[in-house]
């Protein structure tokens, strides 16, 4: 019986879709008629003949119904006692304002004594949410087809069968019809269909291999008997292994993001720990300037010229290196300069800059966080199968590689770079060629300094923006340079990696926090192993 | 072996340090405790308490200065051991609140009441007792110095990679002292201790108590030290400050007397941070952050390093600047220690005993030559 009468609802909907689609630009008479009337009995219904009026409401398939059916179930929908007018009804100070709810006009404020609620009880708002998506699988607008399709699925009501049926038939486009066929797949499963729709159903929603789908092939599970269910433990397992394949991916993909985040704040350090051996305790400010120079330039578009808001990153990075660079370099000539070969005092008078750093820019900027806006290529998120990848993420990942493979080029390729391997291999060899190496220790210090206030720019997207910025990466900047081995660019790569993949492999058994103190007591426990870190570097200049 | 430590042990400079500071102590004890409140003679119970927390600074700063200063190892991980101490302390001093919580539960800290824990962990059994807890503000620190330090020493990780890794051993524990889990009492640590060994603590007589505390604690821990230095050990040590191979080659186990002046710091370090809670009457995991072990270190740059007497007049001078500073204007307190920082590595490599000692020769060479000029001038006019 139900079923006839959800073919026969499905037959009117479509047929209302069909009249709708030819009509929609110029309704006729009757169809107003119909319309009208069948609002106006809604008022003084009782529950079983509303329901039918809802029916009949949804049978015309007038997208002007959507609103009326949405007020009917959250209770907007009243009729004036005068003359039972069905109108939209919305308090303003214990008095009611009230509209029309086919054309909209406004109808005047009354006393609440002169309106009554038409009132829906939990069957009927069932009802209204199936008719609704039915409906709403109709609209011209793909984003509202595609969103009632996915509530459906979610769902799961049998009830919207022929709705779906009638809409697969319609959809021209091919990714909202795959999701409506796996809405239909579960409303089947749902439904009292023969075992063989449903065995059908069930490869749908294997293809679709996600959590909703695996509830729903689990359910049929353990409800089913015989070959049905046979079928469905087998998909079970198969939506579980892929899941889990899933979810082996993404753990990758977090790792490679975190492992980029760690590469990009140690990469500067690689330079001053790595190739000089001078300890940067003030490392972690250098990528703070560099996220507050990003925060002064977009503060200066956004108040003279909006426009090139898109480009604020772009523009921010060659003056996040000068601006780090430059004070690295004054911290070079004014500090590090006199503590070559005494590492311990370095550490600690760099510790001290650091310090001065951190208290200037909260004198300058305030103690709290400070936005920094993202640019539109670096918002949203796209899906690759059960993967959901965000922009900025991309984006940091590719920036860090890029700025990997920048600095080889540089450190390979450049007059420059020759001379910092020579000055970091035997100064006094290189001094003797006429390297000017006082000089050549500022440029690479510059160079480090600057790289970590590209990170900033880089960080500013993906983490608060304040004075204690730089402190939350010192420590994992120098395990990273630490395990990957001191003096080798490849060792910081494939460290930041290593151990971005092994934090978030660890935290779903242990949780974050746990998850960073294991990855630490790793790297203590990993150096006792190997002193000199992953790569490390051979012969006499390990000695020195 | 006291009578040669009494004999080699304690020179001019140990004796003055030792006399000024059971002065001070006393002196502020009596000023405290004698004049009736009010009166201008009168020292209020604050000087008291931070008096107190300057001296557990001081032992903190003198068991940095045992391993940096004679040893070579630069602990940027020593408030770890110091923070231990102190939550072994603090744990003892829960328990002693007994039902008086705000919960009124028998056993448990309020905190476990309120995470709805139903018993004690394992962990906190005996802590009720106070000699288990002084036990255990030596032994926690120990042992995990002594495990940490087996480690790194026998695989030779030595220099600014001891560094890092100490950093980040105490990172790691602060991580792992936020979580509630841990049965530390989370974010919040422990805190609203009401007595210690029966007595109140915040009666002034308690607080004078932990003052005296704390000043024999340190001058205990400076005889040890001081001991330590001075003997044949200390010597090795000394060597292997400075050149670690070339005492290896002969034939010294450089690892073990590392290990030993290690884990002898790290339980010194232990007692400071007992001693330094139930002054403060709070410990939390934010004792762990890097900053405060590094911070220790400046104590002993700035007193100077490798002086045991300039170690502990770093940490009282540092600390008493903090309290200046942070109450007066706190945001140039950063600027102000970072700048000591600079200046004391840049300029004063040997501190402010460094600083002293060349005065004090300078001063002493030129009374010399003075002498010296006048005798010439002398003999000169004699025979004329």
């Amino acid at each position: 019986m139900r079923f006839i009468q959800n073919n026969l609802f499905g037959f009117l909907l479509l047929w209302g879709f069909l009249f709708f689609g030819l009509q929609a630009t110029s309704p006729t008479l009757a169809a107003e008629d119909n319309l009208t009337t069948h609002i106006g009995t809604m008022a003084a219904a009782n529950f079983t003949a509303l329901s039918k009026q809802i029916e009949a409401l949804a049978a015309t398939g007038d997208p002007r119904v959507v609103p009326i059916l949405e007020a009917l179930a959250k209770g907007r929908l009243f009729f004036r006692k005068s003359d039972k007018k069905v109108v939209f009804a919305t308090k303003v100070k214990r008095r009611y304002k009230l509209s029309d709810p086919l054309s909209g006009d406004t109808l005047g404020e009354v006393k609440k004594s002169k309106v009554k609620k038409i009132r829906v009880n939990n069957k009927l708002r069932r009802q209204i949410r199936t008719v609704l998506g039915g409906l709403t699988l109709l609209s011209p607008d793909p984003k509202v087809r595609l969103k009632a399709a996915e509530a459906i699925f979610k769902s799961g009501d049998a009830t919207a069968l022929p709705a779906l049926e009638a809409a697969i038939v319609k959809e021209l486009d091919t990714a909202i019809r795959t999701v409506l066929r796996q809405a239909r797949a579960v409303a089947v499963l749902k439904a009292d269909r023969p075992d063989e729709d449903k065995k059908a159903a069930l490869t749908i929603l294997e293809a679709r291999g996600d959590r909703d789908a695996l509830s729903v092939v689990a359910a049929v599970a353990r409800t089913s008997t015989g070959d049905l269910k046979a079928i469905a433990d087998r998909t079970v397992t198969t939506i579980q292994e892929t899941l889990e394949l899933w979810n082996i991916v993404q753990n990758i993909w977090y790792g490679l993001s975190l492992g980029s985040v760690l590469l990009l704040a140690a990469i500067g350090l690689a330079i001053t720990f790595g190739v000089m051996g001078v300890i940067n305790m003030a490392h972690g400010e250098m990528v703070m300037i560099g996220a507050y120079t990003t925060f002064v330039v977009q503060d200066i578009i956004r108040t003279s010229a909006p426009e090139l808001f898109d480009y604020s990153l772009a523009i921010a990075l060659p003056l996040a290196f000068l601006v780090a660079g430059g004070v690295g370099v004054a911290i070079e000539r004014g500090v590090i300069r006199f503590l070559y070969g005494r590492p311990l005092e370095t550490l600690l008078a760099t510790w001290g800059v650091s310090l001065v750093l951190q208290q200037t820019v909260r004198t300058i900027f305030g103690p709290t966080n400070r936005e920094v806006g993202a640019p539109n290529f670096m918002s949203g998120a796209f899906e690759i199968g059960h993967l959901t990848i965000t922009y900025n993420r991309l984006w940091i990942i590719v920036f860090s590689l890029m700025v990997m493979v920048a600095l080889m080029m540089l450190l390979k390729y450049t007059a420059l770079g020759l001379q910092m391997r020579a000055v970091t291999q035997n100064r006094k060899m290189a001094g003797a060629m006429g390297i000017r190496t006082n000089w050549i220790d500022a440029a690479t210090f510059g160079l480090g300094s600057g790289l970590a206030g590209i990170a900033g720019v880089a960080l500013s997207q993906i983490d608060n923006v304040s004075p204690n910025l730089g402190q939350s990466y010192i420590i994992d900047s120098f395990m990273v340079v630490v395990f990957g081995g001191v003096g080798n660019l490849w060792g910081t790569l494939v460290g930041a990696l290593t151990l971005g993949i092994a934090n978030k492999f660890l935290e779903p058994f242990a949780g974050a926090v746990l998850a960073k103190v294991f990855v630490l007591i790793f790297i203590i426990l990993f150096i006792q192993k190997r002193p000199r870190g992953l790569f490390a570097l051979k012969g006499r200049a390990i000695e020195s | 072996m006291i009578l040669r430590l009494l004999k080699n042990g304690i020179d001019r400079k140990s004796w003055i340090f030792l006399s000024v500071l059971f002065a001070v102590t006393f002196g502020v004890s009596i000023l405290n405790l004698a004049p009736t409140p009010g009166s201008t003679l009168h020292l209020s119970s604050f000087v008291v308490t931070v008096l107190g927390k300057y001296l557990t600074y001081a032992l903190l700063a003198l068991s940095v200065d045992l391993v940096w200063g004679y040893c070579g190892v630069l602990s940027l991980g020593h408030a770890a051991f110091f923070t231990l101490g102190g939550y072994a302390m603090g744990m003892h001093l829960m328990r002693e609140i007994g039902p008086r919580g705000v919960y009124g539960h028998p056993i448990l800290p309020d905190f476990m009441v309120f995470l709805n824990w139903q018993e004690l962990p394992w962990f906190w059994l005996g802590f009720d007792m106070f000699w288990f807890a002084a036990l255990m503000v030596i032994l926690v620190p120990g042992v995990l110095a002594f495990v940490f330090g087996w480690f790194a020493f026998r695989s030779r990780v030595t220099g600014v990679y001891l560094s890092i890794i100490t950093q980040a051993l105490t990172f790691a524990l602060m991580l792992a002292f936020f979580r509630n889990d841990m049965g530390f009492g989370g974010n919040n640590g422990l805190t609203d201790f009401k007595d210690i060994l029966g007595f109140n603590l915040q009666s002034d007589g308690t607080r004078v108590g932990l003052l005296i505390a704390s000043a024999v604690a340190l001058a205990i821990g400076f005889l040890i030290a001081r001991a330590v230095v001075t003997s044949k050990f200390g010597k090795v040590l000394i060597a292997i400050r400075d050149a670690e191979s070339r005492t290896r080659f002969l034939g010294y186990r450089a690892e073990n007397y590392k290990l030993l002046v290690w884990t002898l710091s790290a339980s010194m370090a232990g007692v400071a941070g007992a001693l330094y809670v139930p002054q403060v009457g709070i410990i939390n995991p934010s004792e762990f952050s890097p900053a405060n072990s590094i911070e220790v270190v400046i104590y002993v740059a700035l007193g100077g390093r490798g002086t045991l007497v300039g170690a502990a007049l770093g940490g009282v001078l540092v600390n008493f600047a903090k309290t200046i500073f942070t109450g007066a204007f706190p945001e140039y307190w950063l600027f102000f220690l970072g700048g000591l920082f600079v200046v004391s590595t840049l300029f004063m490599p040997k501190g402010i005993i460094g600083v002293w000692g060349h005065i004090a020769n300078k001063w002493r060479a030129d009374r010399a030559r003075n002498a010296s000029s006048t005798l010439q001038a002398n003999t000169l006019k004699k025979g004329d």
